[in-house]
Order: C-alpha cells, then sequence, then structure tokens
C-alpha cells in the first residue's frame, strides 16, 4: 500500500553560536490518505520543527534538514527546487499556524490574504477567488462572511481569526492540513469549536490532518493514530486508543500521570516528571529520556533505543517498555474504579 | 443589580451560618471599571466593565479557585483584591480591616501579608538581578531584617521551593521555565505572608513541569498554612488543587460551592458548557462524551449583554433572561451553599 506521505529518518539541525541544536533526530512516519496523526510533545520536542521540515520553512541559516527523505506524491519533497515546492506548499498540503493573532498579516483585508494563494495555485481570476473565499468563510462558521472580507484581521476576535487561518488553509483543497497548535492561544470553549469544525470539515473534504500539540487531551477526542515526541525522537506511536490503554513508553506515562483528572472524585497526587527538559545542544547518545527515567538501568545510558513493535501498530523506543506498560495497566485499572 | 445586593456568598461562613469560620478575606461588591477615552479632550466615553460587582469570602487555609476565559475579569480581581488597582467600588477586608479605607503606609504595612505570583515566569523576574536580590527584594522594601539575616533567609526560601541554595548568585535566563516560576513563588514567600493570590501560575509552563508547580504549591500552603485565591483557565488543574471554585462570565461571577459540587453538579449553562469542553486525555471516554458548542465569541465588557450577560450564548435563554438580572443566590443547603446566577437554574438541580 502507497502512503499518502511518508517522511523517513528526517532529521533537522540548527547552526548557532552557541551549538548545534538537535532539534530532529531521524523521525519516521507516515500518513494515509484521510488519516489523522496527532504529533505530542512539550516545547522543545520537535513537533514544530518535525512538520515545517516537511513543508521546507526550515529558515536556513541557521536550519538545515540534514537527512531523511520526505515522500508525497512519488517526489521526495526535500529534493525539490523552492518553486517546486512552492507549488505543493498551500496547494496540496497546507499549515494552521498556532498564533493567530500573528499569523494573518495585519495590513491586509482578509479578503486580499485569502484569494492570494488561490489565485497563485488554481489559476482563476480575483472574481472568482473572493466569491470562493467567502464560500469558504461560510463553511468554518464566520457570519455575514461576504461582508467581513474587506475586513483587517484586528476586527476579529481570536477564534474567528482561526478560523480565517484555517479557511485560508482548505482554499485550495489541500490532501493534507497541517495544524500547529492551532488552539493552543484560544480559551477552552472556543477550542472545542474549532476541534468540533476540523473534525466535521475532515469527513467532509476527506483530507488528511497532522494535528500537533502539548495536549493529550485534544489529541484523544480528535485523531486516529499518535505519536509522541521528545527530544527530537519519536518515543512512542500506536492507535489512539492503543496509545492511551496499552501506554508503553515512560514519557508518555509521566505525561498522563502529570495531568489532574477532571473527572476524579478523590484528589490523587500529581505524579510529576522529575527533572528539567533536555538540552538539544549535546548530541544524544544515550536515550534522551533516561536522565528523568524512573525505569533507566544502565542499558538506557548506553545505548539510545530505536522504535521496536510492542504491539500491531504499536511502536516503542524504550529498553524497559514492558515494566512502563505494566504499571500503565496498573494505572488504567485503578482509574477505572475511581470513575 | 441584583447580584451586587447579596450579601451571602457561599461560604460556610455566611452570616446565618453556626459556624464560626472568621473569613481571611471578604469581598464585597467589588467594582474594577477602566474607563475608555476619546477625542482630543479625552472624555470618557464608556468603561471596560472588567469586575462589575463579585463578593465572595475565602477562609484562613482553603484555596479558591476562579475560573473563566481570557477577558472574564478573573486576573484584574485577583489584582484588585490585592490593590494593585485601585477598585471602582466595593470592599476587600483583609482579617476584618478594610484595604481600601486604608491610609498608604498602613496598607504598605498589609502588603506583607499578602502577596502574588505572577503567570509569566519570563517576563516577572528583572533580568539584570540576581535570583537572591529578585527573592530579597520584598525584605529590603519592608525593611526586614539586615544584609546577613536576608542573605540566609533567601537561601531558606530557595531551599524550601527545591531549588538549590548555591543558586543565589544566577541571573533568570540561566534557569528554565518551571525553575524560574519556583523563584517566583520564593518570592512571593519572603515576607512571610498568609495569602497569596496565584494568577495563572502554571499555564505557561510544559505539561510535565505544571505538576512539579502544582504539587510545590500544595506543599507549601500545608506547611505554611496559606490561603490561596487560584487564578486559571485550566478547570482540571483548578478542580485538583481547589476546596472551592468560582466561576467567572464577564465580570459576575455565575457560580461558586465546594469544588466537587461545582464539577459534578453545574448550576450554571456557563459552567456546564465549560466543563464539557475540556478535552479528556482518553479516547474511550472523549467518544462517549456530549460536547456542549457554544456559539459564537464573549462579548465585550465594555458593552455588556442586557439582562443575563450570559444570554445571547445560551442554550436555555427565554425572555427574563434578556430583560432581567439573574440574582446570585443560593440553590444548596445552609451548610452547604451552592451559589448560581441563572434564571433557570432550578432545571439542574
Amino acid at each position: 500500500m502507497t502512503h499518502l506521505l511518508e517522511v523517513r529518518n528526517l532529521e533537522t539541525r540548527f547552526f548557532t553560536e552557541e551549538g548545534i541544536v538537535h532539534a530532529v533526530n531521524g523521525i519516521t512516519y507516515t500518513l494515509n490518505e484521510g488519516e489523522s496523526l496527532g504529533i505530542v510533545g512539550e516545547s522543545g520536542s520537535g513537533k514544530s520543527v518535525g512538520v515545517l521540515s516537511v513543508m521546507g520553512l526550515i529558515p536556513n541559516p541557521p536550519g538545515r534538514v540534514t537527512a531523511g527523505e520526505v515522500i508525497y506524491g512519488g517526489r521526495d519533497l526535500l529534493k525539490l527546487t523552492p518553486s517546486e515546492m512552492r507549488r505543493v506548499r498551500g496547494h496540496e498540503i497546507a499549515m494552521v499556524f498556532q498564533d493567530p493573532m500573528t499569523s494573518l498579516n495585519p495590513v491586509l483585508t482578509i479578503g486580499r490574504q485569502m484569494t492570494e494563494a488561490m489565485e497563485l495555485h488554481l489559476s482563476i481570476d480575483h472574481e472568482t477567488a473572493m466569491k470562493r473565499a467567502a464560500e469558504l468563510l461560510s463553511m468554518v462558521g464566520l457570519p455575514n462572511a461576504a461582508d467581513r472580507l474587506n475586513d483587517y484581521p484586528h476586527q476579529f476576535s481570536g477564534g474567528q481569526r482561526q478560523r480565517v487561518g484555517i479557511a485560508m488553509a482548505l482554499s485550495c483543497n489541500p490532501s493534507i492540513l497541517i495544524a500547529d497548535e492551532p488552539t493552543t492561544a484560544l480559551d477552552v470553549t472556543i477550542q472545542a469549536q474549532i476541534v468540533d469544525l476540523v473534525k466535521r470539515l475532515k469527513e467532509k473534504i476527506g483530507m488528511a490532518v497532522i494535528w500537533i500539540t502539548h495536549d493529550l487531551g485534544v489529541v484523544a477526542s480528535l485523531v486516529e493514530k499518535v505519536a509522541v515526541m521528545y527530544s527530537g525522537f519519536i518515543v512512542e506511536t500506536a492507535p489512539v486508543h492503543e496509545l492511551y490503554q496499552n501506554t508503553s513508553h515512560p514519557y508518555t506515562l509521566g505525561l498522563l500521570e502529570s495531568l489532574p483528572k477532571v473527572d476524579a472524585k478523590t484528589k490523587q497526587r500529581l505524579i510529576p516528571i522529575q527533572g528539567l527538559p533536555p538540552d538539544l545542544l549535546k548530541e544524544p547518545r544515550h536515550c534522551p529520556f533516561a536522565p528523568r527515567c524512573r525505569y533507566a538501568v544502565d542499558q538506557c545510558w548506553e545505548e539510545n533505543p530505536s522504535l521496536k513493535p510492542v504491539a500491531p501498530e504499536h511502536y516503542s523506543a524504550c529498553w524497559r517498555w514492558e515494566n512502563a506498560r505494566q504499571d500503565a495497566r496498573q494505572r488504567m485499572m485503578t482509574i477505572g474504579e475511581v470513575a | 443589580m441584583s447580584q451586587t445586593n447579596t450579601a451571602s456568598n457561599g461560604t460556610p461562613s455566611s452570616q446565618d451560618s453556626i459556624t464560626e469560620v472568621k473569613p481571611l478575606i471578604e469581598v464585597r461588591n467589588l467594582k474594577k471599571h477602566f474607563p475608555i477615552r476619546r477625542g482630543v479632550l479625552q472624555r470618557q466615553v464608556g468603561a471596560v466593565q472588567a469586575v462589575d460587582g463579585v463578593s465572595f469570602n475565602i477562609i484562613k487555609g482553603e484555596t479558591l479557585g476562579l475560573v473563566g476565559e481570557s477577558g472574564c475579569g478573573k486576573s484584574t480581581t485577583g489584582r484588585t483584591i490585592l490593590q494593585l488597582l485601585s477598585p471602582t467600588d466595593g470592599d476587600v477586608y483583609l482579617n476584618g480591616h478594610s484595604l481600601t479605607e486604608m491610609g498608604r503606609s498602613e496598607l504598605r504595612k498589609q502588603r506583607r501579608r499578602m502577596q502574588m505570583i505572577f503567570q509569566d515566569p519570563y517576563s516577572s523576574l528583572n533580568p539584570r538581578m540576581t535570583v537572591g536580590n529578585i527573592i530579597g527584594e520584598p525584605l529590603l522594601i519592608h525593611n526586614i531584617g539586615n544584609a546577613a539575616s536576608r542573605r540566609e533567609r533567601v537561601q531558606e526560601l530557595l531551599k524550601l521551593v527545591g531549588l538549590n541554595p548555591y543558586f543565589i548568585n544566577r541571573y533568570p535566563h540561566e534557569f528554565s521555565g518551571g525553575q524560574r516560576q519556583r523563584i517566583g513563588v520564593a518570592r512571593a514567600l519572603a515576607t512571610n505572608p498568609s495569602f497569596i493570590v496565584a494568577d495563572e501560575p502554571i499555564s505557561a509552563l510544559d505539561v510535565s513541569i505544571q505538576a512539579q508547580v502544582v504539587n510545590l504549591l500544595d506543599d507549601l500552603k500545608s506547611e505554611l498554612e496559606l490561603t490561596y485565591l487560584f487564578i486559571a483557565h485550566d478547570l482540571s488543574m483548578v478542580r485538583y488543587i481547589s476546596d472551592r471554585v468560582a466561576v467567572m462570565y464577564l465580570g459576575r461571577i455565575v457560580e461558586l460551592s465546594e469544588r466537587d459540587e461545582v464539577y459534578d453538579h453545574p448550576l450554571h449553562p456557563y459552567t456546564q458548557a465549560l466543563l464539557s469542553a475540556i478535552p479528556i486525555p482518553d479516547p474511550f471516554k472523549e467518544e462517549k462524551r456530549q460536547r456542549i458548542i457554544l456559539e459564537g465569541d464573549v462579548p465585550s465588557p465594555a458593552n455588556p449583554p442586557t439582562g443575563c450577560r450570559f444570554h445571547p450564548r445560551c442554550g436555555y435563554a427565554t425572555d427574563v433572561c434578556r430583560v432581567e438580572d439573574p440574582e446570585f443566590r443560593n440553590l444548596g443547603t445552609e451548610n452547604k451553599p451552592h451559589m448560581a446566577a441563572c434564571h433557570h437554574a432550578e432545571k439542574f438541580v
């Protein structure tokens, strides 16, 4: 079976005055048509840099994709010329950015910004593009869409701007929509609106979605499979139910344990992940999570584990995944009793 | 303004109650309006009603969680209680003394007893001061001890918040976000306060670090007998840390009760929507959930809707909601008050 998108051993580095930042350290994943993938990680995990590398949006210098392949439509996107890449970006693969306050140009009207990509990619005239822009805006749930095309970004609220961002990303019928923390800057009720919107659009249009987030909660309701990133590595990947039920990496387990349960009847003390986030300037030789891991043994300090299958479609990069899984199952059982 | 006249406020210590627990903080009909000025003469043309008549008590030793979305006035409430912003109307009592009527020097003395932890650990620490000077500054301002004893106290505080006392001469940029927030906590504790306003203390931190800071706040509370006003938009964290929870919407408190009451039996449609919007990190539970998706955005506090401020987004709104401001009333029992400001709250009891 051929995949819609295949990322193989992608590696991105930033060459700075302080040294080489190992932002993405050889990640591999696939995305099928119409599928949704959640990439979960904390700041500095490489989740955003990973997709920006796919889109060819890494500022060079200081950054560079130093290895790997991104296969889309039979071609390696990393080998395309800038003008070839421009035909893919925004057309076949589109992106929604985190901050709806800064990702729109404040001095151009929404209509002007929305039609730019359409005129470029779909070679349609301005009038047709404006008509389509109005359709798109009403599709993402903006009231009086046609009138609002002449408004500037500051005249929209945060949630509305993110809707504009999504409408703009959808304007050229992309086959992949990449959403980079699109709800992080929004309130929880507005986040629910946007998540709901993307779910409906996905079903309607049938595009594949990559949703990047730090929130294991958002991912649980939205995607089919999940990749958890830490320190530039994918440390665990599985279908969403499998990941939560049979968690097999100490970091994923740690993230779940450090979240309070909103439906918990009794107060169970949170179990934080000890220590500090990793220093990306150091070249990773041992398991990157070992310094913070309660399961770490000598082997973890000697050799960095690669992703290995632990169940069908479920991969974990941990020498002691069986111990982590055992504790995760224990945890699921106690939660079940509490709930 | 029926809401503002209500004296009873959802604490076991309210007047009729038998238990004699004296509240540490009493907030009475607190208002903070920010004037909107226009034109050459800067005439006032309106006001942003950031906080518009809130009343509640905080009992010694408890944590009151204050939740709401951005712009609802929760941070302004915290700052106005501490008199960092002077209230437009209403009163705040600390141990029975009115902070609003106090003279400046007297207020300054009282400030030792109430401190604040800020949201952003990056902008709330002066990058040109050492950690020792940052944490020691409140001691200097309040003229506590001499240089040597202050230094000792700072080291003690660093230990207390889980940092190495050896860090005393370092600068903020040498620390991670979670460590900086610990420095902010140490600074707040320097003068031995009894009341702390924590304004979104964890929202700028990574998930794995949030739990560290929350556990620290929890431990310090029992160790030092602190009282918290914990302001946050993360409802799961608020449930975890609070004893009672107040929900704010557009400058008003719409619901206030004991934590589990609010989360398990919410009586205000806004609280219900807010709770249903929280993503649960469990796909099995997510599949079974019914979400209430609120329409539209929060209206501007400069021009709040008539009647119940939530009515334009509320699925239960009727004619009375459009006209009449609902009273903030007790729908629970006398011993276990459950306050809500909704005309139709009986429906949900």
